[in-house]
């Protein structure tokens, strides 16, 4: 595995703040959310624990990207709850779940998520200079970030000028950049091809673990769930732990 | 494909003839090649032999072929383990699995559990196989992406099946 | 060969001839039929009309973005021909004589003006008596009112019934109303009154009170303003109409992306390159088709609302707002046109493949050099014509359109260079700076079109109050008076002194009257007057007759008593001070029965000067005049010696008394037809230079809006477009305030930047403008600021209404992709 504690966090690798890793970081129960008339949720429940991939699967329009939203306290559910470590996203302001996915979350998602006018550098140092960091300081960490993920080269590209791979890790180096304790990755290399997509989770899962990042990942793809410590399903909106199965 | 289990499977919702399980045997399951006579017998007299069928009646006049078999508590026992459990995830399983499925549908028992169980198999698997990759040598991430994209597909075909029970179910017990 | 065409025939052809004959084979591309164009821009149109939600958003926007420009375009097409309705309409009733008519006729009629004002609302009136049978009315009225009745506009028959005040002073019972041919606007305040109280005034303009007409209407050429105004009003229409053509341009470029996708799919399908280009253009031609109805109807709209807009006193029917047709027909071609021009250039630097749009990266590099010679040309045109635009000589108005034109173009064109560079340098600060800076440098020819817009409407506007502000001289006059010693003035006729001092003691009476001081005034001549043949070079000697506080008031008096006379010389330009040396030396003798035309009348009434009169200094009376000559108390000199002498009231209103002036005037009304009341004032504008600058401003401001409606309707695409992008970043946390100040910073980098150019911009043209009416340079700085605060106040307005959009679009749902 690859050491070094290399973030601007003081976390390290699994153990997350001195806090016992098996403890769940994120619990969701009895989710319900319903667009319009048939529910995106039906009753899913989720547990996440500090430092373990967990994949999300289902097939197309089974409700699994609406999971990863209500995980993230992005909507509010219907009903049911989240707890992230034991705080009720559903009885947070707007700006304290703001500020939560600003400290503690980071998103990838499978497109369209870089700013197109800033470079890939101002990109990445995007999150932390939204939670004060100056200028240089969050820059200079954004640059560990994507040396880090191998895209050293392209800092002072735009988004519109690098390759779809490039691009992802670019949004992965953003992601993690803030030292977070979950990271919601969406379908991440949904738009790439089967070596840039391996290149991605081989990256994002190392990365994640080095850091002792918990990640959820949504996807319909197994290859890229084989990255996973654990699966669950998501069928017609309820979920399946694919760990109590066998 | 395990014979001995899907014949007892078969049995299980009813005593038949060796005759007639060959019959059964063929319509669902033979659709390469037919069953042979001999093989039914031989599996029969293993079952036998091992407890988990039992002669039920005989046909007057002599041979195999008039034994009327049935199923024991232990034979349905080992139906149920078997379906209960994944098969090794390797190539060429889905003849296997489709049985299983099938056997399922046919005696009642949750078939989507069966597909579950197999599906965290072959995930499983294919974590293992991952991580092998990140630490192998090129040779080996070839081998590992080879067997990857095999397990991949027999998931995809356990997903689409899974979404088609409900025909399938109905086409079964038809 | 086979008689049916197999499928690949013409490229086996060209295959078969081989590779060095292919052109040859190939037919010319025939160009397209009428009935291609018409199948490809009606396909462009069902694109702009289909499209569901986003497609009809997008033709909306180009519409509406296109009925403002046309709407603004035949609102000012539609000013002159309403100025010269006014003046035409004004030309029509008017009550100027064209000469002196001696005797009546069956359809003279005699006239005098009763007009008042009331509460800073001017009032018109006419006394009319007609002198026969066959008088014509004036337009607008079906027969003249009898004797003590009279005939109202609407507008004044809702003020009479509101102000009681109002209503004693003119008490006529109204017969009816003045109709809409006889009345300049909705809101003008006239009447015409029957008398028969009236009497023509003789030859030499005395002994009557009344004009003699021989009809309404002045057949004269009208209130010449020269060449000056025809100058400002050209550069008016000018720098109204260049940002609107930027508005309209930007306009038609809305939902660029969406459009391009689109144009690729029928690529792939099949479409060759005109065809695409046809299309795009038939897209454009719906929207700006729209766009047109929408003007026409907001043009309409506009019109009946111009209708309940005063501008100080002056409103206009809006069926005088009718634009030329000449001037209409040439916006309705010119707009669309110049739409689908604008797409179709938008085109050219593109390159439309079925795999996807290519924009070609113009050439990063913008040239500046052919950016300046733009406006030198300009200037170049206009600088021989500094100091010739001045008197009445007639003005090239080409040179000085081309010229003016050039220079505000050249303005347009240099400011994208202007632009990009300085954003390109803009680096660094916080998040919000820092999305608004890239942002911009990304985009930065369509924050230079802002830029342009804003600059060429504001430097246009301070150039042209600068040059007002300059040639005021010409259109306002100071009246030297002085309000703080008095506030109104009543003048009369007055057959005697007597007469005079009972004005005075009835005005001493009127409510809110703090003091008044009154004097009669009239003239004398020289002793020897009745003995002359031709009396026209006697000398005239004026004389007045007041008491001692009202003789204070127009000259410097040490003592004054009752009985007191005083020499007043006159100032330099305002007589000969020989008059009085000569004539009215201290114990001379004046003929007070000074003849009022060319030969002696009357007898001679003689009166000696007093033995020791002193001389002293005029003052400048509280209205302004300068009187001089033989000053007498009421003791002294009766005033009813005098002949046809006029009394002037100096009043000194309470200020406590709100409605003092008002008390004033009714009491002045029953002095008879002549008196008048002025309230006192330190300078008169023309009327019409005061007009002008009054729709320049509303014009200016009127741009602004524009153009801020403009930076909305693109920052609203902006943020459709980004609807994706705005979830992700509130995804991660994003605070909506950082997200509200890019906005901001998005929008106000553009107009500071323009305004501070337009500030320049407009000096050095005010500057320009000046020098060639031959005026001192004198900037108007206060314009400078109102502008300026127009548009912090448009950055403002646009902001705070991306707000709500933006509020809304900033919601995770925007991450649904399912």
């Amino acid at each position: 595995m690859s050491g070094g504690d290399r973030t601007t966090g003081n976390r390290t690798g699994g153990a997350g703040k001195g806090r016992n890793p098996a403890e769940a970081l994120l619990v969701a129960t009895a989710l319900r959310k319903a667009y319009g008339p048939t529910p995106a949720l039906d009753g899913a429940d989720l547990t996440l624990r500090a430092g373990e991939v967990v994949a999300v699967m289902g097939p197309s329009g089974s409700g699994k990207s609406t999971l990863l939203h209500c995980l993230a306290g992005l909507v509010r559910p219907d009903s049911g709850e989240v707890r992230y470590r034991d705080r009720e996203l559903s009885a947070m302001s707007d700006a304290e779940r703001s500020a939560l996915r600003r400290t503690d979350f980071g998103f990838v998602f499978q497109f369209g998520q870089l700013v197109p006018e800033l470079t890939c550098l101002e990109n990445v140092a995007m999150p932390l200079r939204l939670s004060g960091t100056r200028r240089r300081a969050a820059e200079a960490a954004a640059a560990g970030w994507l040396e880090r993920l191998e895209v050293g080269a392209i800092a002072d590209r735009r988004p519109g000028e690098v390759s779809g791979g490039q691009g992802q890790r670019v949004a992965v180096a953003r992601a993690l950049v803030g030292g977070p304790r979950v990271v919601f990755a969406d379908e991440p290399t949904g738009a790439l091809d089967s070596l840039n997509g391996e290149l991605v989770m081989r990256l994002l899962t190392e990365a994640a673990h080095d850091t002792g990042a918990a990640v959820v990942l949504v996807t319909h793809e197994p290859r890229v769930a084989a990255y996973s410590d654990r699966e669950i399903v998501v069928r017609d909106g309820k979920s399946r732990d694919m760990e109590r199965v066998s | 494909m395990s014979i001995g289990h899907t014949l007892l499977g078969l049995l299980e919702s009813g005593p038949r003839h060796g005759y007639d399980l060959k019959r059964a045997f063929d319509e669902r399951f033979g659709h390469d090649r037919p069953l042979a006579y001999g093989q039914v017998y031989s599996t029969m007299a293993r079952l036998l032999k091992n407890g988990l069928v039992e002669v039920d009646g005989i046909e007057p006049g002599g041979g195999p072929e008039r034994k009327r078999y049935a199923i024991t508590e232990a034979g349905i026992t080992d139906v149920e383990r078997w379906l209960a459990e994944p098969e090794k995830p390797e190539p060429y399983l889905q003849t296997t699995l489709y049985a299983k499925v099938v056997l399922a549908l046919l005696t009642g028992r949750s078939a989507v559990d069966l597909l579950d169980t197999q599906r965290a198999a072959h995930l499983r698997l294919m974590r293992e196989l991952t991580r092998r990759k990140s630490t192998g040598d090129l040779a080996d991430q070839l081998i590992c992406d080879h067997a990857l994209f095999h397990l991949e597909a027999d998931l995809r075909w356990l997903e689409l099946t899974a979404a088609r029970l409900d025909q399938l179910a109905a086409a079964v017990t038809a | 060969m086979s008689t049916s065409q197999p499928p690949f025939a013409g490229f086996d052809a060209v295959r078969q001839s081989g590779p060095d004959s292919g052109n040859e084979n190939r037919a010319p591309e025939p160009p397209a039929s009428l009935a291609i164009w018409v199948r490809d821009l009606a396909l462009g149109a069902r694109f702009a009309a289909g499209g569901g939600r986003e497609g009809w958003a997008r033709t909306g926007l180009t519409a509406i973005g296109v009925g403002l420009g046309v709407a603004l375009l035949l609102l000012a097409a539609a000013v002159p021909a309403m100025m010269t309705t006014r003046d035409d309409k004004s030309l029509a009733r008017s009550t100027n004589s064209g000469g002196y008519l001696a005797r009546p006729t069956d359809s003279t009629l005699l006239v005098a003006d009763a007009g008042t004002t009331y509460h800073d609302k001017d009032i018109t009136g006419v006394l009319v008596h007609p002198e026969g049978p066959k008088t014509e009315p004036p337009p607008g009225v079906g027969e003249l009112p009898p004797a003590g009745h009279m005939l109202v506009s609407p507008a004044l028959k809702r003020l009479l019934a509101s102000s009681p005040l109002l209503r004693e002073r003119i008490p006529y019972p109204i017969d009816g109303t003045i109709g809409q041919a006889g009345l300049l606007g909705p809101a003008e305040l006239y009447f015409y009154a029957g008398s028969d109280k009236l009497t023509a005034y003789d030859a030499n303009y005395q002994n009557g009170n009344a004009d003699r007409l021989a009809g309404f209407g002045y057949q004269g050429p009208s209130e010449a303003m020269g060449p000056t105004f025809d100058l400002l009003l050209i550069i008016v229409v000018i720098v109204l109409l260049l940002p609107v053509a930027v508005f309209i341009g930007t306009a038609v470029r809305l939902g660029g992306e969406r459009r391009d996708r689109r144009l690729a799919a029928l690529r792939l399908v099949g479409a060759d390159i005109r065809t695409t280009r046809r299309i795009a253009a038939g897209e454009a031609l719906f929207g700006a088709l729209l766009g047109l109805l929408l003007g026409v109807a907001f043009f309409l709209i506009g019109r009946q609302l111009a209708a309940h807009i005063t501008l100080q006193g002056i409103s206009a029917f809006p069926s005088d707002l009718t634009p030329q047709l000449a001037l209409t027909v040439l916006v309705t071609l010119a707009v669309p046109v110049s739409a689908v021009a604008v797409s179709l250039l938008r085109l050219r630097g593109t390159v439309i493949e079925p795999l996807g749009v290519v924009r070609q990266v113009l050439g990063r590099r913008r040239r500046l050099w052919w950016r300046l010679l733009i406006p030198a040309v300009g200037l170049a045109l206009l600088a021989p014509l500094f100091g010739t635009v001045n008197g009445t000589g007639d003005i090239n108005t080409y040179q000085i359109a081309t010229g003016t034109v050039l220079l505000l173009v050249g303005v347009t064109a240099v400011l994208p260079w202007v632009v990009e560079s300085f954003v390109g340098r803009l680096r660094g600060g916080p998040v919000a700076w820092q999305l608004a800076t890239r942002r911009l440098q990304l985009n930065s020819s369509a924050s230079a079109r802002m830029v342009s817009g804003v600059t060429v409407a504001v430097a246009g506007a301070i150039a042209l109050q600068m040059l007002f502000a300059g040639v005021e001289g010409d259109f306002s006059a100071g009246t030297g008076a002085d309000p703080a010693r008095a506030q109104a003035i009543v003048g009369a006729s007055a057959s005697n002194g007597r007469q005079t001092q009972d004005h005075l003691r009835r005005i001493a009476a009127t409510k809110g009257i703090q003091a008044a001081y009154g004097y009669a005034s009239g003239g004398a001549t020289q002793a020897d007057a009745s003995t002359r043949q031709d009396v026209s070079t006697d000398a005239y000697l004026p004389l007045v007759v007041g008491d001692c506080p009202t003789l204070r008031q127009l000259a410097n008096l040490t003592s004054c008593a009752a009985g007191s006379v005083f020499l007043v010389p006159p100032d330099s330009g305002q007589g000969d001070e020989r008059i009085l040396k000569t004539y009215a030396s201290p114990g001379a003798r004046i003929d007070l029965n000074a003849p009022v035309g060319d030969t002696y009348t009357g007898k001679p009434e003689l009166w000696t000067v007093p033995a020791h009169t002193p001389t002293v200094t005029g003052r400048i009376s509280p209205s302004g005049s300068h009187e001089w000559g033989l000053f007498a108390t009421p003791q002294a000199l009766d005033a009813g010696l005098l002949n046809a002498p006029g009394s002037q009231i100096m009043v000194s209103l309470d200020p406590k008394q709100p409605d003092a002036l008002e008390y004033l005037r009714n009491t002045a009304e029953e002095f008879g037809v002549a008196a008048y009341v002025r309230d006192v004032r330190t300078t008169k504008v023309k009327a019409s230079y005061a007009q002008l600058r009054r729709g320049l401003f509303a014009g200016a401001v009127l741009t602004m809006a524009l153009i801020g409606g403009s930076l909305l309707v693109t920052m609203l695409e902006q943020l459709r477009d980004r609807r994706r992008l705005l979830a992700v970043l509130v995804a991660f946390g994003t605070r909506r305030s950082a997200l509200a100040w890019s906005v901001l910073w998005q929008t106000a980098i553009p107009v500071v930047l323009g305004l501070l150019l337009a500030c320049v911009g407009g000096v050095g043209l005010g500057a320009a403008l000046l020098a060639m009416v031959g005026r001192r340079f004198q900037a108007d700085w206060s314009v400078v600021a109102a502008m300026s605060a127009t548009g912090a106040g448009v950055v403002f307005a646009v902001t705070l209404l991306s707000l709500p959009p933006l509020w809304r679009l900033m919601r995770p749902d925007g991450l649904r992709t399912e």
